[in-house]
């Protein structure tokens, strides 16, 4: 639990309602877990903007739950052609949109709701890495973390799968040849993966499996494990110094309130702006501008003919940018096995940043020059992979800078970045934490 | 059980035993489960050949039949075409066809049976993706000015010759496969059986 106190079993006043409470107090922690989780869970009392995200990413978490629930009664994942020649996984997403009651509304929403997601988790991470809320003591949750990333790259790319339209059909078989990369296991590999030669009905099907029960259930246990490791050490803040360094005489941090009220109240303010930005995207612009739903997409699958530009949705286009980098042999093995590796690399050693740093202070208003400008560019080459990504690899700026040479030096800086971490983050300079949060 | 905080080497023992029965039991368990999702006996069955008539196909023209659940390109090369073929011999990867992804009767120089008929899988050997015909030559078709006709794959840039051959420094290892196929007549192709095949 969140705090050293010990929790008292409820006691009744006498009461039905208190009596009711006290018997089933006595069989379950309810009052321990409010106290522990909620009304006794103290938070620091200078938490600011970036500290919104956290719970909009669980709210995200429950609207793609939700909205999944309902669009699984109506969808069928099926490649198999109907009367009309059409898919029928295609033609059942076309039927919720045009003949189910709201269904357009219910879809639109689950199809923004996966980059909502994405973008509320960037902003969660950046928060981390503006802040250290890495550092230890709460190395676990940022690995925890990862972890959930993972999953959620895992989720998009499978539910990406089941309109079973161009840029599905395609995406897929070019994400799952990756793994035919591997070197000797990498045939079979794909194949099973697959369950047929070809991505087909076999695929669908099990992407859909996959899609609505076994990863949500993981994601929904990292993001427990997640929360549990927060409130075991408590939440890091924007100042990066522990407020349980400091506590009045009840053991109560002097620089921390109560999470309900104050911040579940806090975090509605959140919720209600972020729903005016999602529902304005959700009933004007759903397609995002093609970046949330690619027009291709529009267009059934055809496994005999690829559209002339295939990229991935914006959200995985820094990490196709790093697979796109690799373009030599090494080791005598094909350049798009070292691609994968590349990829998988970018995710993974996002895990093992508590490691890597090594500055005496957390929080960026503490730390040096060095740190800040790498960051800033950090930020910067992270915004041009991405961009590039959605490019093809014969893209150049203002048609006379090649794209290709850039995404290969930016790529190169993202490992760069982390992997000279230690040096530069104990060389930089530091101004001296506070005693206490400060406000600005 | 323990007495007096010694360790009961016996009972330790068979405790060790049953949890490595256990756990080999339970990675048993997994095989029938990974199995599962191997491609299914009606999935392996699925590969019958196809037959094509090409009695239509025009001098130039390239038509394409679904065999596998994959594309394949049946091309009626003109001399034109053919004529491309020696002169890239430095600009591929394997002018030979010296890598077994064509039958032993396809391998020469055309990649084929008759000189002019070309059949391959039309798809990348490199990520899968279908390549797009480019069959113009020079900027035509918005490749550069020495482009001498054949394939372009959108997905990452591979370019095939007009015999499936890949361009050298490309992201495709190697050329396009040429599926066992037979001339039942002079127009008509069984593709996904060879003449000598059962």
């Amino acid at each position: 639990m969140a705090t050293d106190t010990h929790y008292e079993k409820y006691k009744s006043d006498g009461s039905l309602q208190g009596n009711a409470l006290e018997w089933f107090d006595a069989r379950f922690p309810a009052t321990s877990m409010w106290r522990g989780h909620l009304s006794e869970y103290y938070a620091p009392k200078n938490f600011n903007f970036w500290y919104y995200f956290g719970s909009l990413a669980m709210l995200v978490l429950v609207l793609q739950i939700v909205t999944g629930i309902f669009l699984v009664m109506h969808y069928k994942p099926d490649a198999s052609l109907n009367a009309n020649g059409i898919p029928v996984a295609f033609a059942s997403v076309e039927y919720i949109m045009r003949d189910v009651s709201w269904g357009w509304l219910i879809r639109y929403m689950h199809s923004t709701g996966a980059s909502a997601f994405f973008i509320v988790v960037y902003m969660h991470m950046f928060r981390g890495m503006l802040y250290g809320s890495y550092r230890q003591p709460r190395e676990l949750i940022w690995v925890f973390g990862t972890l959930i990333f993972l999953c959620l790259m895992a989720e998009a790319f499978m539910g990406y799968l089941l309109p079973w339209g161009q840029m599905s059909f395609w995406g897929a078989q070019v994400i799952v040849n990756l793994f035919s990369a591997i070197p000797l296991i990498g045939d079979p590999l794909s194949l099973w993966i697959r369950g047929d030669f070809v991505v087909g009905d076999a695929t669908l099907n099990r992407f859909f499996s996959f899609h609505v029960i076994a990863v949500p259930l993981v994601l929904l246990g990292l993001v427990a494990a997640h929360i549990l490791a927060l409130h075991e050490v408590g939440s890091n803040n924007p100042d990066g110094v522990e407020i349980k360094k400091k506590k009045d005489a009840n053991g109560v941090p002097l620089d921390g309130i109560a999470f309900h009220p104050y911040y579940s109240v806090k975090d509605i303010v959140g919720v209600v702006v972020f729903l005016i930005v999602f529902s304005s995207i959700v009933f004007f612009a759903p397609e995002g501008g093609g970046y949330f739903l690619e027009y291709n997409n529009f267009i059934p699958a055809d496994p005999l003919k690829t559209p002339p530009h295939i990229a991935p949705v914006w959200y995985f286009t820094p990490y196709y940018s790093l697979l796109r980098a690799m373009v030599w042999p090494i080791l005598g093995i094909d350049a798009k096995f070292w691609g994968v590796v590349a990829m998988g690399a970018g995710v993974v050693i996002l895990a093992f940043l508590p490691w890597l740093d090594r500055s005496p202070v957390k929080s960026i208003r503490y730390r040096g020059p060095i740190f800040k400008t790498l960051l800033v560019i950090f930020v910067i080459s992270f915004f041009i992979l991405g961009f590039l990504g959605t490019k093809p690899p014969s893209y150049a700026f203002f048609d006379v800078i090649p794209g290709a040479p850039i995404a290969q030096i930016l790529s190169a800086y993202y490992f760069l970045y982390f992997l000279t971490m230690p040096w530069w983050s104990k060389i930089d300079k530091y101004k001296p934490e506070p005693e206490r949060v400060t406000f600005k | 059980m323990s007495k007096e905080g010694k360790v009961d080497c016996g009972r330790r023992r068979l405790v060790v035993a049953t949890a490595a029965v256990g756990g080999a039991g339970a990675l048993a368990a997994l095989v029938p489960f990974l199995s599962s999702m191997l491609p299914s006996e009606r999935a392996k069955a699925a590969g019958a050949p196809v037959e094509v008539d090409i009695g239509n196909l025009e001098s130039g023209q390239m038509m394409t039949v679904e065999w596998r659940g994959k594309p394949v390109w049946i091309i009626n090369r003109s001399k034109d075409m053919l004529d491309t073929l020696p002169k890239l011999a430095d600009a591929v990867v394997d002018p030979k066809s010296e890598k077994t992804m064509q039958p032993e009767y396809c391998k020469n120089e055309t990649r084929s049976i008759k000189p002019n008929i070309l059949v391959a899988v039309g798809i990348c050997t490199h990520l899968g993706c279908s390549p797009s015909s480019k069959f113009k030559k020079g900027a035509d078709e918005g490749m550069g000015g020495d482009w001498l006709g054949g394939f372009l794959c959108p997905c990452h840039g591979s370019t095939f010759d007009f015999a499936g051959r890949v361009y050298k420094s490309k992201p495709a290892p190697d050329n396009l496969e040429v599926p066992p196929h037979t001339y039942l007549t002079d127009t008509r192709i069984l593709i996904g059986e060879d003449k000598k095949g059962a």
